[in-house]
């Protein structure tokens, strides 16, 4: 039975209390009721709940409120919210704020029941793997994905799509153009999305680290190895594991990959127990995989098995009737976190966004949006406030002529320069990793 | 001797009770026994929702009939909601004297399919032995074939039987006693 599973309900109308208080009973969860925010938090006082049901409009402090004062103090409770169709928005919000899910008045008996059963596996999972606590925060997943141009609306379109099936997904674009997002977006918006879903950068770590990394160790597998750790296959167990810049892996941790797939079963390094997991996978890369398998760094073996749909993301340049919208996103944002009075942009600094050629896509804006709030004093961003005005090269006249590779080129050497080759810096200015603008580097031949 | 007065507010045809009966006395080992009781249930009717308030009539039955330790089960041929859910098949006080039990999902016209007579009276007598169940203060249960398994959708009770499982017998007759006592 679910004896160890307490559930409180909190609403201001008697009948929706008694209902649940009895729909909860008949299927054996221990449940207590309050009327108002003031009687929910006195019983979260005075005993232990592992669910809260709580309903988004109360008099007095309202359900959004309340849910605040409760996470305050109590960043374990599960926390469901009820709302009727017109507070929507509001539930949303909600979620953001570290509420589980929600559900709209009146509910369905069926989606009630799969709803509080995948809230208490949550439980029982949350207490095994502290992972998972990051993640609830994740679940609302598309509004970070701003973009109204025709080329975002079909990537959306397709997430949605691809989210309900189970099936492999293959995210490419460019360095910074939010592949990891989409991921996300995906894993919200799929039967998984209770459980957990967990990025790994395959790009970032070495192999015999990146395999730790990923199949987990046990203790003394080697130097270091102080403890036994679980590794991201086993973290994503139910979930989606998100394998990053998979284009990046050595050709052994290719043929593990592949094994593991294909038989969903590993043992941890320096272990040999089988371990065996549940996973969907996404993976994302920036290189042309097809040319890698031509040239034999890529296994044709795992890229057919990884490369059954392809969601392909434009480069900001090709999006560009997008970039006032993540602008002023990124505004509000920075906005907010540094308590700044700065709201807007001058035409004249968002003309220069437009044109800018953004060789680290959307990361790169939010970069240069990010130290523009900085340096900006309000009421809004100026020209001299964005990071590339002082370029004597101003980029776009002369793109016209140039290739793209010409103007990437351009622009990291003037980044690098403005650093004082400052590899770390100018990566983060450019919105791309370290490994990529080091090829970028040994690409153009670039020198100090 | 207590009873299980069953209450129908439609039609019952004599093979659908009796099959009803005999499942009932088997399974609680209480005799049921037929009431007709003058039982207007339009208080209940939500006319937005165009459904009936499935808790109201409970506590109207509750009050209408003479009770002592009897169990009381209204059988209904139209929908009913809760105010939380969008409908329920029924509905009953946990470890008390009422339950009630709509036909209207049952029938698999509701989904758009072929009418099938026989099916029915199986899914009524589950879900009247489920909500019985219940009253006698049983609660959901995880065996899949135990008649308290909690159904949601209309398959679902197709899924299990009519019959308590071992659990649930041992736990209804522990009740059962101390409700005699
Ligand atoms: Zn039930
Ligand atoms: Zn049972």
């Amino acid at each position: 039975m679910n004896q160890a599973i307490s559930l409180l309900v909190v609403d201001d109308e008697e009948s929706v209390r008694n209902s649940l208080y009895n729909w909860f009973r008949e299927d054996g969860y221990e449940v207590g009721t309050a009327k108002d925010a003031y009687e929910a938090l006195q019983q979260i006082e005075k005993a232990h709940w592992d669910i809260m049901l709580l309903d988004i409009k109360m008099p007095g402090m309202d359900g959004l409120e309340l849910q605040r004062r409760v996470r305050e103090v109590n960043k374990e409770i599960v926390i469901i919210i009820m709302t009727a169709y017109a507070s929507v928005d509001t539930a949303v919000q909600s979620l953001k704020e570290g509420s589980y899910d929600y559900v709209v008045k009146p509910f369905n008996p069926d989606d009630l029941s799969h709803l509080i059963r995948n809230a208490a596996e949550h439980l029982s999972l949350k207490n095994e793997n502290l992972q998972l606590r990051q993640d609830i925060s994740h679940l609302a997943g598309m509004e970070e994905i701003i973009g109204d141009s025709p080329q975002m609306k079909r990537v959306m379109e397709l997430v949605r799509t691809v989210a309900t099936s189970d099936s492999t997904v293959v995210i490419r674009g460019e360095s910074g153009t939010g592949k990891e997002l989409i991921a996300r977006a995906i894993h919200c918006h799929s039967p998984r999305r209770y459980f957990p879903v967990v990025p790994v950068n395959c790009g970032a770590l070495a192999e015999s680290l990146l395999e730790s990394e990923l199949f987990g160790h046990e203790k003394g597998a080697f130097t270091g190895a102080q403890s036994r750790r679980k590794g991201k296959f086993e973290m994503a167990d139910r979930g989606t594991l998100f394998l990053d810049e998979i284009g990046n892996v050595s050709q052994k941790m290719q043929m593990e990959l592949l094994r593991v797939l294909e038989s969903k079963q590993f043992t941890r390094v320096g272990g040999n127990q089988t371990i065996h997991v549940d996973i969907r996978l996404i993976c994302a890369t920036n290189k042309n995989l097809e040319k890698a398998v031509e040239e034999g760094t890529f296994r044709e073996d795992l890229y057919y098995r990884i490369n059954v749909f392809t969601i392909i993301l434009p480069p900001l340049r090709e999006r560009r009737s997008d970039i006032p919208l993540l602008a002023q996103h990124f505004i509000n944002k920075y906005a907010k976190i540094m308590n700044k009075e700065i709201k807007e942009i001058s035409p004249q600094a968002m003309d220069l966004l437009i044109r800018h050629h953004w060789p680290g896509n959307v990361r790169e804006l939010e970069n240069a949006v990010e130290r523009a709030m900085v340096v900006g004093k309000p009421p809004y961003l100026r020209p001299q406030d964005l990071p590339f005005q002082l370029s004597s090269e101003p980029v776009e006249e002369s793109a016209e002529m140039d290739s793209l590779a010409e103007i990437e080129k351009r622009h990291i050497r003037h980044v690098l320069e403005r650093s004082g080759w400052n590899i770390s810096k100018a990566a983060v200015t450019l919105g791309i990793d370290r490994v990529t603008l080091y090829n970028k580097i040994k690409k153009y031949q670039l020198r100090k | 001797m207590p009873r299980v007065q069953v209450v129908p507010l439609l039609e019952l045809k004599t093979e659908t009770r009796d099959r009803l009966f005999t499942a009932i006395e088997q399974q609680t080992t209480w005799p049921a026994e037929l009431m007709l009781l003058p039982f207007d249930p339009q208080y209940a009717y939500d006319v937005a929702r165009e459904q009936y308030h499935s808790s109201q009539l409970l506590l109207g039955l509750k009050n209408k009939s003479d009770l002592n330790d009897d169990k009381i089960l209204a059988i209904v041929p139209f929908d009913l909601f809760i105010p939380i859910l969008t409908f329920v098949f029924g509905e009953a006080h946990l470890n008390g004297p009422c339950a009630i039990v709509s036909i209207y999902r049952l029938r698999p016209e509701f989904y758009g399919l072929p009418p099938a007579p026989g099916l029915v009276v199986e899914r009524l007598v589950k879900e009247c032995i489920h909500e019985l169940g219940h009253t006698f203060g049983l609660r959901h249960c995880k065996n899949m074939g135990c008649v308290l398994n909690a159904s949601t959708y209309v398959e679902e009770i197709d899924l299990k039987t009519h019959e308590f499982c071992e659990d649930c017998r041992g736990a209804l007759l522990q009740t059962g006693s101390s409700l005699i006592q």
